[in-house]
């Protein structure tokens, strides 16, 4: 086994709505989707990263109390949450495939100091930037 | 305050419009229009929502622009002022001074003699960051500083 972090997590708002988003429209893979009574353990994952696990995971009782799930969605909703990157290897390609599939883009690329680079959104609103490896 | 998230995540899209084109006009109507909320609306739940009401976050988004293009680039300041949205040169020095307390030649002389080591924070987080703090309107810090310096404030005599 490979050492190093496992699982981080988003909050989402539709647990549902992001595993179709994640899937469908970025292009990551299920790795766990466990559904235990109300709560659902839903992690993707890059197909070219087996070692990490992205957890889609909705702000709701128990795990946290009413009041604050409605803090947590309002803060997401808001675009506070921390920033995310995804690295690509040609983001004007990805780019392309990614807003054909209609992922909701808050900046076309853009060449800065020879890399390319671009953001976008989930429908949750957790804002990810898309760059170029180098 | 309670907001739905899902209206919340409408003001983001219109939040998320001023900072990828922050030198464009964004007037109340088009902003309302970007959230899908009437204009009688939009600007309260906006400041709600994000603690600035829009125009200002605009400003603060311009004045961050500008001083990138100050401290990274020799682009005329006349340019600079152009490119970042401002309809003149005189509103521009003004607010700058107001925002940043100093003028734009002041500001890129200090930035460009200070060494800079900031490469490895993606840049489009570092401009979040460095986004002024702007918790009052300017043309009410421009009465507070005016009022401080002159020492304006009457006291009464008992």
């Amino acid at each position: 086994m490979s050492q190093g972090v496992g699982v981080a997590g988003l909050y989402v708002r539709d647990q549902e709505e992001a595993l179709q988003f994640y899937v469908e429209k970025v292009g990551f893979r299920v790795h766990t989707d466990a559904k235990n009574g109300d709560y659902r353990w839903l992690t993707v994952q890059h197909p070219d990263q087996p070692s990490f696990q992205l957890g889609l995971f909705a702000p709701q009782p128990p795990t946290v109390d009413e009041a604050t799930a409605q803090t947590l969605r309002e803060a997401v909703a808001k675009g506070a949450m921390p920033p995310l990157v995804l690295t690509v290897d040609d983001c004007r390609a990805a780019y392309d495939r990614m807003s054909a599939a209609g992922v909701e883009f808050t900046q076309e690329p853009v060449e800065r100091y020879g890399a390319v680079d671009a953001s976008f959104r989930d429908p949750s609103g957790n804002g990810w930037k898309l760059v170029e490896g180098r | 305050m309670t907001m739905e998230p899902e209206l919340l995540r409408r003001l983001l899209r219109a939040k998320d419009r001023m900072d990828v084109a922050s030198h464009e006009a964004w007037p109340v109507r088009r902003l309302a229009k970007v959230s899908g909320v009437s204009q009688a609306h939009f600007a309260r739940s906006f400041a709600a929502a994000f603690g600035t009401p829009p125009h200002r976050y605009l400003l603060t988004q311009r004045i961050e622009r500008a001083t990138a293009l100050l401290r990274e680039t020799n682009v005329a300041v006349t340019e600079i002022a152009f490119e970042t949205g401002w309809a003149s040169l005189g509103t521009f020095g003004r607010v700058f001074r107001d925002i940043t307390g100093e003028s734009p030649r002041e500001l890129r002389a200090r930035e460009q003699a200070a060494p800079q080591d900031l490469k490895a924070t993606p840049r489009c987080f570092l401009r979040a960051a460095r986004r002024p703090h702007l918790t009052i309107a300017v043309s009410e810090k421009r009465r507070r500083e005016a009022g401080a310096m002159t020492g304006s404030e009457q006291t009464e005599v008992p």
